[in-house]
């Protein structure tokens, strides 16, 4: 027993010896790497017993980047290993880590391409082939001027093509479509073999055609995309391979005929242009065109959706022929029949609108020549057709994008496909119905509705998705209607829709105020009707705050915006009901020139005229306030401080007026803000009087410093469309901001020691600038920063109470920088639709529960919504909440708009009351995501080994008003 | 040469009562077992004494296919298990399985009970038949013996129908059953992958029609039965108690919910209950959109439909009604259709196919008056003496038609051939005048030959199978090593070889081997051949001038000098001797072996030709 424990002591003793230098291992690693990366990674490979710890080291070696200067030293101890590696997997593990360094930045890999060569040809295992080549691929495309390396690897690919393992056979058709050129033939072949001695040398497309027809279908497919490829450096295609890629179209794979899709387009696109003399080159066209259609029947949907996306893409297409998409030529009993389509367009034109009473109206018609029918080989016959009726949603939503861009391109085929889309509504996939909104959105510019397409499209209002909704409000804000009774029924839709989701309530009269406008002659005849007005009878006044009542006002005050004699329909009460709209909901109620009503001089000269000039006027406003403070040459100089005040005040008005101009306008005001809260801090009398005396004031100077920051980061985040340039500037007020700062508190706290950390990051800073804005630099010429840079020498080595003196002078006497404004500003906004904060009524939930509050904003001009904007819950107790909303959340119905509709858990401990939470949006932003922050290393397989830049900061600007929610926790009930 | 023969014993150009007979490769399979809607008599089952005039067919059968549950294509199945005699196995798949003994059984309640026949199968029968039946899986390859293999694939159409893959060897054929190119509410498409059958039976259903998109057809539906409601009358939907069914009642089902209707939907008959149990369990063989929301509702729990009973037809106001059969022959919607027929208001939308014969197909050929046997009689008619209560039925109602029919239309039949690339074509289920148009037309565009068979003509089809030998590892590395690296697929290559035809099984394995395994020695085949040459010299010295010469031409090759004064080329043996009487005279003796031929002949020539006089 006793020998037996003494041999267990022994066994775990002896197993402790054996795994301290394993734990070792990678603390010294960690400090190695820093300094030198190669000679670590040398001892990790010497150190290495076996395969897989060797192998293990590369791995942990490839998470790390590496430095320009050291690669070269690394390049060469990986292939002195790779040398005398034994095992496959390591050797590959090498060859692709070869790879990844030479695309490192600033370094020029052609000083590897005899080892690889070399060694491509040593080595035997194909897998370790196949990445070599993969390793030249990579180093090729680094070096696409060197013709001579591109020439040697365009023949080691040549050479190996004929290799069995068939990645070694893309990898060399992946290089050849790469590098190869048509222009010169491979002279170098007939040194392949003696077979291929006989035949004359040629060129790279014809060989790459060979592979056309390999045994294997990656290879196939590898050759296409090749070919392919060569056709994207601008190589011109031959027709043979037109020819040869057409046969592949029925290849058995799916990967290859997905490919040979992709490779039939560009002969569409090459031979576009028909030539007079050859019909040659027209059928061409016509014959890629119809192939591509007939993919869209294929068996696989993933060729299916390759093929229905090129079709959108087909813009140059004859419109005869794009026109036999839509048509699949139907027939019943071999009698020649009407889609229901034509038929209800028929029935629309003959003046009798309801169908499917009349007997057989589907009857047949004639008879069918039964030798003219074709029932597989007609072309582009139906292929959206059967497109749109796919088995798979991924294919007819590809489909609904194809046909969208067609009929962008051609409004002739846009009234064509109408139906079509229409159609789409009613799909069982909310996506496709979504996306076929859209569609028809985007082109109904180009047409016209018919009654009964409207009704199908009007039908969809009373779908239970939100969205789906919204998109068909929007889709009515373009659409064009044919005649009156299209309104009403459109009007019908709208307030039945109203009555069933009160929430879409915005949405609605926005969409009858564009229908309204959109159609005034339409609208005229019916507003009798609309407003229930009487010739002889006086009619009830109806609520006001109906909002139905609202729905038909705005669509009846903004037709009346355009036609002059509608007003005279109007009973009183409808004038007053306009005065009151005209305010409340100003933005959904037009000016109107009423008869007999003085208009209010003031508002009305500004809001009419508003036009083409006054935008410019404005422009020119904002300049010449621009210049005017330019002139300011110093900070000190006397009336400089009214100038701003007013300068300020000038520019908040213009951004009211010109909303076109409110970001520009805003921009400036802050940023002369920020001057002028300087200056106002620089001439306090603090300066002059003895550190103890002025606590006080310093009050005043330290909130100024912290306020110009806030407002700094404001600048740079809030507002879209900043060039670095602008950037710049605001980081030279930011820093002369920290430098107020730090002077402040040099002079206020004793003691040399937090002084010296602060100090030194501010210097830290300060070269941050420089690094950031090297190109720059010449714009700030006696700058705060300029003068700072110049003096950087002397500042680092003094002490921190002289750099405190050198601040503060330097501050004093640094020149004010004049803000040069890009094109266009914009400032991000958020406004809050849901929750109102209206409402009276608490909502009631049970404490230490969850409840959902719905929130409903728009997001004007903020980029990357997704990541940036958060909502904040505040509640009355002081705490807050900082909530994630998921990407999902936000929606994008036009260009610059974000909507975020979204779902916000709350949850407290019982009240007593009910009582207020704010709710708002926030703008998270950190320095590190700035637009201008350094670029990230090439060679990033992951980021964890980087240190964060110290100088991260992080924060949030608030993005829109809070809006107060009533809550109410109740206990839970025993 | 060896063939394949196809016999239908139903549905040759003709629809109704499906079942096709195949022999390939010496296995006789029947596809599908159904039966004939449009007749009451012995017409009704397919013809089975053409298999065998007495005694079971187990014998003369493998094994039995069904596609699916319509009755048309496995109606007859009891009969022939059970009553005719059958043991061997059936195959269908596992929702055909769950559901056709409810049809059955349905059907056998409406013959025996209702109509009172005898002499037909019993419940028990049908258990019975039930138990020989093999489950399938799609895309399963299943072994029936050892070298008969079926394979089945998505057929759409209905819950659980499938495509049948038969391969014996290399000869294969595919029988497509019923299928639908265009997925629907509930159902996905038809897919095969190119499996090149040498025959591809389809059914051709709907040959000569080229249908409107789906959409279109379903709006028109739903405007049709909305417009009905409204005017407040009773819309009567005949179909078949599953399959398009299932379908409209999803298609009215989200109409409803979207439209905020409230009028009834009623579907007839108990057996639905069973069989909708069956939909919400067969997900995985529904379309893309059940598939993809069954976790939050499965689509086949109906909120606004509900079951049907007798009375209800009586009810005032609007209601939809599904009721059974689809073709207006018989049971609960002939019922309800008599009700309701006298009443334009009505509607009655036919949405499938009507075999000649039925209600069905003669008020769809606007036919308004009826000649119905029934209880209450209005007019007596004599007819050969015998008094028969018949009641003239005027039919006021609307009638429509919907092709809801779930078929492949001819531009999916034609897209089922492109994508399995059969090299023949049979016909099935269809009528004759309509095949003969998508015959022509298959000809015409596939360049490839296409059948029609009437029931009981036999089409035969000679195949070229190919016959896969097994090859010895060894000799293919052999021959690789000598060829280039890389087997060229466009040309063929010879090589050398020994065929063991052996227990059935063909290997081609090099000649030693062979020798070896066979254990026969081998036979040394030797070739000699004297050659004159004009030579002055010593026997000696003429060899060695040979030797040089080879030597100097045959550069890559063993060239030897024996001391026992011969020269060896590889294994050729030269030896000069010459006759005493002229000595110049030197007679060369060539040897080669059999496997040298080519070598030793050229040898010979080289010789012939005389030594070059520069040696």
């Amino acid at each position: 027993m006793a020998a037996h424990l003494k041999k267990r002591v022994y066994e775990e003793f002896s197993k402790v010896v054996q795994q301290l230098p394993h734990e070792e291992v990678p603390a010294k690693k960690l400090r190695l790497t820093k300094p030198s990366k190669s000679a670590a990674l040398h001892i990790d490979l010497c150190k290495a017993t076996n395969a897989t710890d060797a192998l293990q080291y590369l791995l942990n070696f490839a998470r790390k980047p590496v430095e320009a200067e050291s690669v070269e030293g690394v390049v060469r101890i990986l292939l002195e290993h790779y040398y005398k590696e034994v095992d496959n997997s390591v050797r590959l593990k090498i060859a692709s880590l070869l790879g990844l360094l030479s695309k490192t930045a600033g370094f020029s890999p052609d000083c590897i391409v005899d080892d690889v060569i070399s060694t491509l040809n040593n080595d035997k295992s194909k897998q370790v082939l196949a990445q070599l080549l993969d390793t030249l691929l990579v180093i090729g495309t680094q070096l696409p001027e060197n013709i001579a390396v591109t020439q040697r690897l365009i023949d080691v690919a040549c050479k190996h093509l004929n290799s069995t393992f068939f990645g070694v056979r893309n990898k060399c058709l992946q290089l050849l479509g790469c590098l190869g050129t048509v222009d010169k033939p491979l002279t170098k072949e007939s040194e392949t073999g003696p077979s291929a001695s006989a035949t004359p040398p040629r060129d790279v497309p014809s060989l790459i055609s060979d592979y056309f027809s390999d045994q294997d279908p990656r290879v196939r497919t590898a050759a296409i995309k090749a070919m392919l490829q060569l056709h994207e450096r601008g190589m011109k295609l031959q027709q043979t391979v037109y020819n040869q890629a057409c046969k592949l179209l029925s290849d058995d794979y799916e990967q290859v005929r997905s490919a040979a899709v992709q490779m039939v387009w560009p002969f569409l696109m090459a031979f576009i242009v028909p030539i007079p003399s050859s019909n040659e080159e027209i059928r061409l066209v016509d014959d890629s065109f119809g192939k591509i259609c007939h993919m869209v029947s294929d068996g696989s949907w993933v060729v299916r959706v390759q093929a229905a996306k090129l079709l959108g893409s087909m813009q140059q297409v004859s419109p005869h022929f794009l026109e036999q998409t839509l048509d699949k030529k139907l027939m019943s009993d071999l009698r020649r029949k009407r889609t229901a389509h034509e038929r209800a367009k028929e029935l629309y034109t003959s003046g009798e609108f309801s169908s499917g009473r009349r007997w057989a109206d589907d009857a047949p018609k004639e008879k069918v020549d039964t030798s003219g029918v074709n029932l597989i080989d007609s072309g582009a016959c139906g292929a959206f057709v059967h497109g749109l009726e796919d088995e798979m949603y991924e294919v007819r939503i590809a489909a609904v994008e194809a046909l969208c861009s067609l009929a962008q391109a051609s409004p002739s085929f846009a009234e064509k496909c109408l139906d079509f889309l229409v159609d789409m509504f009613n799909d069982e996939i909310e996506e496709v119905r979504l996306q076929s909104i859209h569609a028809l959105r985007q082109i109904s510019t180009n047409i016209t509705l018919r009654e009964d397409q409207l009704d199908t499209v009007l039908a969809v209002l009373e779908d239970s998705s939100r969205d789906i909704r919204e998109a068909l409000h929007e889709l009515l804000c373009y659409a064009n209607v044919s005649t009156k009774e299209c309104i009403q029924l459109a009007l019908l839709e709208l307030l039945k829709n109203l009555t069933k989701y009160p929430t879409d309530r915005n949405s609605v009269w926005k969409c009858l105020k564009f229908l309204g406008a959109r159609h005034p002659t339409l609208v005229l005849p019916i507003v009798p009707e609309l407003l229930s007005t009487h010739p002889y009878f006086d009619t009830p006044e109806p609520d006001m705050d109906d909002p139905a009542y609202i729905a038909v006002l705005v669509l009846v005050f903004n037709a009346a915006k355009s036609c002059p004699t509608m007003p005279a329909l109007f009973s009183d009460h409808t004038f007053r009901h306009y005065a009151y709209l005209r305010d409340s909901l100003s933005h959904l109620v037009p000016q109107l020139r009423l008869p007999g009503r003085k208009q209010v001089a003031g508002t009305s000269s500004e809001t009419s005229g508003v036009g083409a000039g006054s935008l410019e006027s404005a422009q020119h406003f904002l300049q010449e306030s621009l210049a005017r403070v330019s002139t300011l040459q110093n900070l000190d100089s006397p009336g400089a401080q009214e100038l701003l005040h007013f300068t300020i005040r000038d520019l908040q008005r213009l951004g009211e007026l010109q909303t076109d101009l409110a970001g520009s306008a805003d921009f400036c005001a802050t940023y002369l803000h920020c001057q002028l809260l300087l200056m106002k801090a620089l001439q306090e009398k603090l300066w002059n009087m003895a550190v103890p005396l002025c606590l006080k004031q310093n009050a005043m100077a330290s909130t100024a410093a912290q306020q110009i920051l806030e407002e700094t980061y404001k600048l740079e985040f809030l507002y879209s469309g900043l060039e670095s340039r602008q950037v710049a500037t605001i980081h030279n007020v930011r820093l002369q901001a920290k430098a107020l700062q730090l002077i402040l508190i040099a002079r206020t706290k004793r003691g040399v020691e937090p002084l010296l950390a602060l100090c030194e990051k501010f210097l830290q800073e300060v070269e941050a600038f420089q690094r950031l804005f090297i190109t720059e630099l010449p714009h700030f010429q006696d700058s705060f920063v300029e003068k700072l840079l110049e003096l950087m020498p002397r500042l680092v080595a003094c002490k921190p109470l002289d750099l405190v003196k050198i601040l503060q002078t330097t501050l004093r006497q640094s020149r004010f920088i004049h803000l040069k404004l890009p094109e266009q500003i914009h400032r991000a906004l958020a406004t809050i639709i849901e929750p109102t904060g209206e409402s009276d009524n608490p909502l009631r939930f049970t404490s230490g529960l969850v409840v959902a509050l719905d929130i409903d904003a728009t997001l004007e001009h903020v980029q990357e919504p997704q990541t940036v904007v958060k909502v904040q819950v505040l509640y009355p107790d002081g705490q807050s909440h900082i909530i994630h909303p998921k990407p999902g959340d936000f929606r994008t119905p036009g260009p610059g708009r974000v909507r975020l509709i979204t779902q916000v858990y709350l949850s407290h401990s019982a009240w007593t009351e009910p009582c207020q939470i704010e709710v708002r949006l926030l703008l998270a932003y950190s320095s590190s995501s700035s637009k201008l922050a350094a670029p990230k290393p090439a060679w990033n397989e992951s980021m964890e080994g980087l240190p964060t830049s110290e100088n991260l900061i992080e924060g949030t600007i608030n993005l829109s008003k809070p809006v107060k929610v009533f809550i109410m926790p109740k206990p839970a009930r025993r | 040469m060896p063939d394949i023969k196809v016999t239908p014993l139903g549905a040759g150009q003709d629809v109704g009562r499906s079942c096709i007979l195949v022999s390939i490769g010496g296995k006789n399979i029947m596809l599908d077992c159904g039966m004939h809607m449009g007749y009451n008599d012995d017409r009704r089952f397919p013809d089975f004494s053409y298999i065998t005039q007495n005694g079971r067919l187990t014998d003369y059968l493998d094994c039995v296919i069904i596609s699916h549950f319509h009755l048309d294509h496995c109606g007859a199945l009891p009969y022939m298990s059970e009553m005719v005699g059958y043991d061997g196995p059936i195959y269908m798949t596992h929702p055909t399985k769950a559901i056709c003994p409810i049809l059955l059984e349905d059907f056998r309640k409406i013959t025996v009970d209702k109509k009172g026949e005898t002499n037909f199968f019993t419940s028990q029968m049908i258990k019975d038949c039930m138990k020989k039946v093999v489950p399938l899986n799609l895309h399963q390859t299943v072994q029936v013996d050892d070298e008969l293999e079926i394979k089945a694939y998505y057929a759409g159409h209905v819950l659980g129908a499938a495509m049948v893959q038969i391969k014996v060897g290399s000869e294969s054929v595919v029988y497509t059953g019923d299928y639908n190119m265009t997925p629907d509410r509930h159902l996905g498409a038809a897919w095969i992958d190119k499996c090149r059958p040498d025959i591809l039976i389809t059914e051709s259903t709907y040959a000569t029609t080229i249908r409107d998109s789906k959409r279109c057809r379903e709006r028109d539906f739903l405007k049709k039965v909305h417009e009905s409601i409204e005017r407040g009358g009773k819309v009567l939907i005949p179909v078949f108690a599953l399959g398009r069914a299932q379908e409209l009642c999803i298609l009215l089902e989200t109409f409803w919910e979207r439209m905020n209707l409230k009028a009834p939907i009623y579907f007839s008959t108990g057996l639905t209950e069973k069989a909708n149990h069956y939909y919400k369990l067969f997900i995985t063989w529904t379309n893309q959109k059940i598939r993809k929301t069954f976790v939050q509702r499965n689509m086949f729990e109906f909120k606004h439909i509900k079951a049907f009973d007798r009375s209800y037809a009586d009810n005032p106001g609007p209601m939809v009604v599904f009721a059974t059969p689809g073709m207006l022959h018989a049971g609960q919607s002939l019922q309800i259709f008599k009700k309701w027929a006298g009443n334009e208001k009505n509607m009655v939308i036919m949405p499938g196919y009507c075999v000649q014969g039925t209600v069905g197909h003669k008020i769809l050929n606007g036919q308004k008056k009826l000649e119905m046997e029934g209880r209450a009689t209005i007019s007596l008619r004599l007819i050969d003496g015998v008094c028969a209560s018949v009641i003239i039925l005027e039919v006021k109602l609307q009638v429509e038609y919907m092709s809801f029919s779930a078929h492949a239309d001819a531009k999916g039949i034609m897209q089922l051939i492109r994508m399995a690339e059969p090299h023949n074509i049979l016909l099935v289920h269809g009528e004759a005048k309509k095949m003969a148009f998508l015959k022509d037309k298959i000809e015409q565009e596939f360049n490839i030959s296409c059948y029609m068979p009437a029931n009981g003509e036999t089409t035969t089809v000679t195949t070229n199978p190919s016959v896969p030998v097994d090859i010895s590892l060894n000799l293919l590395k052999r021959e690789m090593a000598l060829g280039g690296p890389l087997p060229d697929p466009k040309r063929p290559r010879t090589m050398h070889g020994t065929l063991i035809m052996k227990d059935n099984s063909l290997r081609l394995v090099s000649p030693e081997q062979a020798l070896k395994e066979l254990g026969l020695s081998e036979h040394q085949l030797r070739f000699t051949c004297r050659v004159h040459l004009q030579d002055p010299h010593s026997d000696t010295d003429t060899l060695s001038r040979i030797y040089s010469h080879l030597k100097s031409v045959l550069k890559g090759y063993a060239v030897q000098h024996l001391p026992d004064s011969t020269v060896m080329v590889e294994s050729i043996v030269l030896k000069v001797s010459s006759s005493a009487e002229e000595p110049d005279l030197k007679v060369v003796l060539l040897s080669w072996c059999f496997q040298d031929e080519e070598l030793g002949s050229f040898l010979s020539t080289l010789l012939k030709k005389g030594l070059p006089s520069a040696l």
